[in-house]
């Protein structure tokens, strides 16, 4: 087999900002917070940062969604670069943290500040998620792949993967209980970790009454719109002589897919291109799905996580619903810990970032209230629904 | 059926989708279609991604199909587009794997199901030729449906030899 060359990465420092719902504070402002926080907990300054990678990059999507762009970071921080990268035509939310990992490999730089900012809570104002295109009304026209779904109504993620979802539940009796049990588990894990956006108890009851978004998705089932910031630093494995933390060891990354980049054009209705990405991921290590102690699967919406159980082969396909069960084998002290901090579903949604910062948090042993116990060792990280997927594979080092 | 009619976000025409979106005036749809190996291409590309012949033209579907997936959207995004509506993914008798998101029309809420044979009917919008779907007449008797097919698990489709 060719090297691995992403074991040559180590993620050395984390940070993060405040996180809440209309915070009232620029995109900017929040990921300066964040990238600070990382630069200090790796031990480094911001004259060791070599690197710089963001998703999506400035001025993509809707309002407060690109959060900040690359330029504007460097610039704040006068950073000298050797190497940067930020853009939204990647695998998923992680991809810009793989790209760290090859840049770190292949020598273009030593330290890379990757960071994830958004600022959807403050954006969308008082009133509810605003849709892909929404309030269309003054000439506004459907442009590119958005043409084929906003005439129809279908203006946001929500419409396009309950449609998965639906079929997932034809296909194999997959039920709201199921994706209920998704939500509890975030939020009973939400309620001991002081940085999430909700705490209170959630149950199925609760979960059952609520509203619903767009079949078989209710209100509980999507993640919290917020504002917040995020920062990873990727350093090369070489170079972690100096770090003041233990350095978590990237031991493989997916981001394959194979098959149309589409929402609504992908071959088999009930997947996601996450088969592709995890499929490449186990390709290149020899763990497999039962060495992974924690699993901190992107959950933008609640059956997301029920997609990546599946495609990361911790149970078979349509077999999602039947792991998680009562939920009692997701909890922290079950066989397969999930969205240890509460997730995006409780915690906010970190856009995957959020995700890959518990992770390294568990497998240092620095999750407070919420630590898995037993020490866990690996941990695997995905973000992405619909064609947009990535997947990390981490180990204590 | 009572005429529904919302405000709808139409598409920016342009040489690539105004046949798609104005051939309904015309009674029937029509979707890009390679000359050379039969293959149907949607959204519109350039190139036919079975045998990359570019000599490629509009042809008229069937406009009959099956409901291979739904939602009910309950969510109001767009100011005078008011939920509920049904969100229809439909594939297209023509070819495995041809699908289109549409709305499914004169079928009440709960008689929705996966499976559903469909067919298409039109809409206009300023000379835009919004398709919809529709059960097909004997969409609900025994045995409809069956023949749908490609739903599931087993909906691996279509592009043989597509890159
Ligand atoms: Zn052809």
């Amino acid at each position: 087999m060719t090297e691995i060359l992403e074991r040559r990465a180590s993620i050395t420092g984390i940070g993060q900002s405040a996180v809440g719902r209309r915070l009232g504070r620029a995109g900017l402002d929040l990921t300066l917070d964040a990238c600070l926080a990382a630069i200090a907990d790796a031990g480094l300054t911001r004259h060791d940062i070599d690197g710089l990678a963001t998703y999506p990059g400035a001025g993509i999507g809707t309002a407060g969604f690109a959060g900040a762009g690359l330029t504007e970071v460097q610039d704040a921080l006068r950073l000298d670069l050797d190497w940067f990268a930020g853009g939204h035509e990647a695998p998923g939310q992680l991809g810009s943290v793989v790209s760290a990992c090859l840049a770190v490999a292949c020598g273009l730089a030593t330290h890379v500040l990757c960071f994830r900012t958004v600022c959807e809570s403050s954006a969308q104002g008082g009133g509810g998620r605003a849709g892909i295109g929404g309030g269309g009304r003054g000439g506004f026209k459907a442009r590119d792949a958005l043409q084929w779904t906003l005439p129809f109504g279908a203006a946001s993620a929500a419409n396009w993967l309950a449609l998965t979802a639906q079929a997932h539940f034809h296909a194999y009796g997959t039920r709201r209980e199921h994706l209920g049990a998704i939500a509890i588990n975030a939020r009973r894990n939400a309620a001991r970790n002081p940085a999430a956006v909700y705490r209170d108890p959630l149950t199925m009851e609760d979960y059952l009454a609520a509203r619903l978004i767009s079949t078989p998705f209710g209100l509980y089932d999507c993640d919290v719109p917020v504002d917040g910031s995020t920062a990873i630093i990727v350093s090369r494995a070489s170079a972690c002589a100096t770090v003041a933390k233990r350095p978590i060891r990237v031991e493989a990354v997916g981001t394959a897919i194979h098959g149309r980049p589409s929402w609504d054009q992908w071959h088999d209705v009930t997947s996601m291109a996450a088969v592709d990405a995890a499929a490449m991921m186990w390709d290149r290590t020899d763990l497999t799905p039962a060495d992974v102690d924690v699993a901190e699967l992107y959950d933008g919406f609640s059956f997301l996580t029920l997609a990546w159980l599946e495609a990361l082969g911790f149970c078979g396909r349509g077999e999602s619903g039947e792991l998680v069960g009562d939920g009692r084998a997701i909890a922290l002290d079950g066989n397969l810990p999930l969205a240890t901090g509460g997730g995006q579903l409780s915690a906010g949604r970190l856009h995957g970032y959020g995700h890959l910062h518990e992770a390294v948090l568990q497998l240092r042993g620095e999750g407070g209230d919420r630590q898995v116990p037993g020490g866990p060792e690996v941990a695997v990280v995905s973000a992405g629904g619909g064609p947009l997927a990535g997947c990390m594979l981490l180990t204590r080092s | 059926m009572e005429a529904w009619h919302p405000f709808r976000i139409l598409p920016a025409l342009d040489d690539s989708n105004r046949v798609f979106w104005t051939s309904g005036e015309s009674g029937a749809l029509a979707i890009v279609r390679c000359r050379a190996c039969g293959f149907w291409i949607h959204p519109p590309s350039p190139i036919c991604p079975s045998c990359l012949g570019r000599d490629l033209t509009p042809q008229p579907v069937s406009g009959r199909g099956t409901l291979v997936s739904f939602t009910v959207n309950h969510q109001p995004w767009i100011p005078g587009f008011d939920p509920p509506y049904v969100i229809a993914l439909v594939e297209l008798d023509e070819q495995p794997g041809l699908r289109i998101t549409s709305n499914l029309v004169g079928c009440a809420i709960e008689k929705v199901e996966i499976g559903l044979p469909v067919e298409i009917l039109f809409d206009e919008y300023d000379g835009v030729w919004i398709p919809l779907f529709q059960p097909t007449a004997d969409a609900f008797e025994p045995g409809a449906g069956e023949g749908g097919g490609a739903v599931g698990a087993a909906a691996d489709a279509s592009e043989e030899g597509a890159p």
